[in-house]
């Protein structure tokens, strides 16, 4: 490290908040914890390449050399999922900066009015008609957004993600909206070369065991009891949830609605999203168009504090780096055109300095930016909520 | 400040571009309001297309709304379920989605082109008035955020219908 300090070019993603992990210069997104994604890596990769080894020499003799270059394909659409589902970015909504949070709570102070001393302020709900169903949209007070209907906040990567399904640790990752489909195809493919491989190995044993006993067969070939092992126990708990998530996919709802229960007969609300079609509804999952991420990962930090708004192109994950950004620091200024109820708030905003962090000094003269305990709702369910 | 709008490359544009330039060097930023989304039709991207009570003295109601239900209509575009996105998603399918590292998206393409009726409203219609758009998609396409400048000096710039009190019917 040289004592010059030469300006080096930051990235967005190193200055991204949240729990996630970043490689090949932010091209790579994952959660933080991926121990059991390399293990779910080691069991696909160990498992095919034991077949490879012991049953396809066999096999592509005796049987067809189609059988190796079947689950060779099938293997690399496998993998191709798999990364694609564990690296690619599952549709993170990024956190409100400091003008726009304070917008949000000044509406929200507007909204509830004056709330008597002592009192807890009202639960910070938002409720929008969606095909004639009311939804309500809860408020996340680490975004400080009122989040969008079907989005959710993961605890363990510490974002909210837009069509949030579930955070998957065998993927190392969140399934969302991005990835659903990527997560989905990875389920089925894995499924089918499960079954693939499981049968083969049936075959291959029955086949040997014919000409030189079972006892012998084994022993030529050890590796088959491991993989039929691996197999067997991978079939219950992917074909499941292959089947689980085709069920899903045919209602049009995600793994989180169906465990809240959202949309189940209690509440009277239907499925708002549903095309009341399962081809429809499966077309729209699988076959929708393919979301641009909304996390300018790869776009330089612009270290000038004197900026304002630009219209900057947009900035895809794979997109040479787009050198701007919308870091507004400069004081809001007060003028006949601001809301009465602003101006107290625009004054002393400008003296604090702007923070993403939810704990803030209560004796600012702000509204005070509100955390999960001031609030009525959430401090009685802050179990439940992610 | 340089570099931070993106060089046009009509004639036309390069004095309107000056307008901008003019603005951020001369205005200082005085507020922000915030068009939120439009749920009434489920996920889908749409913004509300309600006048905001800060802009009533900055910029006529129906240009506004305009703008606003142009891009609802980009983003309509883009995310349209139809025989493209499938013949799209089929054929990305088939290549293990690899035809995404080399092909853009149609997405993408619609949002290149929000871009640019973007700048191209600025520099026409919200610039000259003291006000800037903001891409939504830099703001998680969650808002439109649009800046309200106040003129800094006495001298008269082009960002003249800056000025206090008076009203900017053109």
């Amino acid at each position: 490290m040289s004592a010059v300090m030469i300006t080096r070019k930051v990235r967005k993603w190193e200055k991204l908040p949240g729990k996630n992990t970043f490689c090949c210069d932010g091209r790579v997104m994952m959660a933080r914890q991926k121990g059991v994604f390399y293990l779910t890596l080691f069991l696909i990769i160990g498992t095919c390449s034991l077949f490879f080894a012991f049953e396809c020499p066999y096999l592509s003799l005796h049987l067809s050399p189609a059988i190796p270059v079947f689950a060779a394909v099938l293997f690399l659409f496998v993998m191709a999922m798999l990364l694609r589902t564990s690296f690619s970015d599952p549709g993170v909504l990024p956190r409100a900066l400091p003008e726009e949070a304070t917008f949000i709570e000044m509406e929200i102070e507007a909204a509830n009015g004056n709330v008597p001393a002592g009192q807890r302020p009202p639960p910070r709900i938002r409720n929008v008609q969606i095909n004639n169903q009311i939804v309500k949209l809860k408020y996340c007070y680490t975004c400080k957004i009122f989040r969008p209907p079907r989005a959710s906040h993961c605890s363990i990567c510490d974002n909210c993600v837009d069509r949030f399904d579930h955070h998957c640790p065998w993927v190392g990752n969140c399934v969302g909206k991005r990835n659903y489909r990527y997560f989905y195809l990875f389920t089925l493919s894995l499924s089918l070369l499960t079954i693939y491989i499981f049968t083969f190995d049936i075959v291959h044993v029955v086949m040997r065991s014919v000409d030189k006993g079972f006892l012998n067969t084994l022993k030529e070939t050890p590796g088959t009891v491991l993989e039929v092992l691996v197999c067997f126990f991978t079939l219950w708990s992917v074909v499941g949830l292959t089947g689980f998530h085709t069920y899903l996919i045919s209602l049009n709802q995600t793994t989180n609605e169906d465990i809240k229960g959202s949309w189940s007969g209690k509440n009277r609300i239907q499925n708002p999203y549903s095309h009341n079609n399962i081809i429809k509804n499966c077309c729209e999952v699988l076959c929708g168009p393919a979301y641009p991420s909304v996390l300018d990962r790869r776009g330089l930090m612009q270290e000038d504090p004197l900026v304002s708004a630009t219209c900057a192109a947009p900035a895809s994950s794979s997109s040479n780096p787009v050198p701007q950004t919308t870091k507004t620091t400069a004081p809001l200024i007060p003028n006949e055109h601001t809301p009465d109820e602003a101006k107290p708030g625009i004054a002393a905003s400008a003296e604090k300095t702007p923070s993403p962090k939810e704990e803030q000094p209560p004796d600012t003269k702000i509204p005070p930016l509100a955390t999960p305990e001031t609030d009525a709702e959430t401090s009685i369910a802050k179990d439940k909520t992610h | 400040m340089q570099g931070l709008v993106p060089t046009a490359t009509d004639g036309n544009m390069a004095t309107e571009f000056h307008n901008l330039q003019e603005l951020r060097h001369s205005a200082s930023l005085a507020n922000k309001v915030f068009i939120q989304r439009d749920y009434t039709e489920g996920t889908t991207c749409k913004f509300q297309t309600k006048f905001p009570s800060e802009l009533e003295s900055r910029i006529e109601r129906t240009l506004f709304e305009d703008t606003v239900k142009t891009l609802n209509n980009y983003y309509a575009e883009a995310e349209k379920i139809g025989g493209q996105s499938y013949l799209e998603g089929c054929l990305a399918c088939a290549t293990a989605y690899l035809i995404f590292l080399c092909m853009e998206t149609r997405y993408e393409k619609v949002l290149k082109k929000i871009a640019k009726y973007i700048q191209e409203q600025n520099e026409k219609i919200y610039a000259p008035r003291g006000l800037l758009i903001t891409d939504p998609i830099e703001r998680g396409m969650r808002v439109i955020e649009i800046s309200i400048y106040e003129d800094r000096g006495s001298s008269g710039s082009s960002s003249g219908s800056s000025s206090v009190s008076g009203s900017t019917a053109r």
